[in-house]
């Protein structure tokens, strides 16, 4: 083998993981953000359109569901600058692709949360004298939100590990971390290790949380 | 520009044939992989069950990014030189593999007890249990999700570009270099991508309402 392992260059940069790791779960998560009031409106706006915004609305989502998450990232930063007047950085330049591609999949988990509320339920709604707009604020969502809770996480926790994509336009999260102790140490194998455990450890943290929040919600009942 | 663009079509449709090997490649090895390490996993022996458990969960809570340095950057440090292609094709695979595995295990989770219980009761051996049992029942649950999944390895396959591999997604990054065209360049390669995984995924939806009508 010849390789013997040595740690102490990683934790010397360790700032450097630390760091990325942090700014992964900052994009992850101003991302989902973005992304759920994307698709809560363009869900809610879906299953009371018409046949013209409903194809508008689905086009995205097939769209961004079946094109590479990287061309998307390029597109958006090398892309678009060279026919709109805008200008940003490649972390906001990020952000907004990562929104949008978030939004995407949350339309379709939003969407089919909405249909899944039970006829009855809304019928209740009406004949207790809730005009559509308390209706939909006071049973609809509450009651699709906890039916999304589970699939709201799993899209979170997927997020987190798309968010390794951004190093690929020199955003400084986790994988460019990794990718930078690489190239300037060559513990390439120890580095790896290091960063797989990250991540490994962080999304399991994450899926812990969730699903607490989520029996949290479910007890509510 | 339209010259230019047209000037590089033949360039960038090799790219594409190179991203269609590599999904195909990533694909057949990971079914193979994908179905031997899910039996194991259902019906295996206790070591293996954890083994092939680890494998999964460790694969799948990582990036599909990091895998592919690791295993590109990682390899030779012990001793393995692949060349960049196979490194590639190595590392979707394992990731492709470990969702299989999930798929399968659901798939034939699925399946009642009583019909594993039947087939012993009968008389048959465990290949024969899964070969005239398990798996026909099995089928119609494992295909929709996998084809559908395999969409997954076309797009994860435009990550090989960043090992200087001259997929689609490489070829459009070149002729850009080459011609700052970069929108309808951009443009046109996600139209490509979609076509190719739409069409996947309208054959997968039409699967699974084929299938529905059978209950058990």
């Amino acid at each position: 083998m010849g390789y013997t392992l040595n740690f102490n260059l990683i934790w010397r940069h360790f700032d450097k993981l630390w760091g990325g790791l942090l700014l992964s779960l900052e994009l992850a998560v101003i991302s989902i953000a973005i992304g759920i009031v994307i698709g809560l409106l363009l869900a809610v706006w879906y299953v009371s359109a018409g046949r013209a915004v409903r194809t508008v609305i689905a086009g995205y989502v097939e769209f961004i569901r079946n094109v590479p998450l990287i061309l998307l990232v390029y597109l958006v930063f090398y892309g678009l600058p060279t026919v709109v007047d805008i200008a940003y950085s490649a972390q906001t330049s990020f952000i907004a692709t990562l929104s949008l591609y978030s939004g995407a999949y949350l339309v379709e988990v939003f969407r089919s949360g909405l249909e899944a509320v039970p006829r009855g339920q809304l019928d209740a709604g009406k004949a207790i004298g809730l005009t559509p707009w308390q209706r939909l604020l006071h049973v609809r969502l509450p009651t699709m939100l906890r039916i999304t809770l589970p699939a709201l996480s799993n899209t979170f926790i997927s997020l987190f590990k798309d968010t390794s994509v951004a190093s690929v336009i020199s955003v400084p999260e986790l994988t460019y971390g990794a990718q930078w102790i690489n190239f300037n140490t060559f513990r390439i194998v120890e580095v790896y290790l290091v960063v797989t455990a990250m991540y490994l450890l962080t999304g399991y943290a994450l899926l812990f949380a969730l699903r607490l929040v989520e029996r949290r919600f479910k007890a509510a009942r | 520009m339209l010259s230019q663009i047209i000037y590089a079509l033949p360039f960038l449709a090799q790219g594409f044939a190179v991203t269609l090997w590599v999904s195909l490649l990533v694909v057949v090895l990971s079914l193979i992989a994908g179905v031997l390490m899910g039996v194991g996993l259902v019906y295996g022996p206790a070591p293996l069950r954890w083994a092939v458990r680890i494998f999964s969960d460790t694969i799948r809570g990582i990036p599909i990014l990091v895998l592919i340095f690791f295993v590109y950057y990682g390899l030779p440090a012990v001793g393995l030189h692949l060349e960049s292609f196979w490194a590639a094709v190595l590392a979707l695979t394992l990731f492709k593999t470990a969702q299989v595995v999930e798929y399968l295990r659901g798939a034939v989770g699925s399946i009642p007890k009583g019909q594993s219980e039947a087939a012993m009761a009968i008389g048959l051996t465990f290949r024969q249990r899964l070969a005239y049992v398990i798996f026909p029942q099995a089928f119609r649950r494992f295909l929709p999700p996998w084809i559908n999944g395999v969409t997954d390895a076309v797009k994860g396959s435009a990550l090989v570009s960043l090992l200087g591999i001259t997929d689609l997604m490489q070829a459009i990054n070149q002729v850009i270099g080459r011609t700052y065209e970069a929108m309808p360049l951009y443009l046109l390669g996600a139209l490509v991508y979609f076509a190719v995984n739409y069409a996947l995924s309208l054959a997968s939806r039409r699967l699974e309402r084929r299938f529905s009508f059978i209950r058990e």
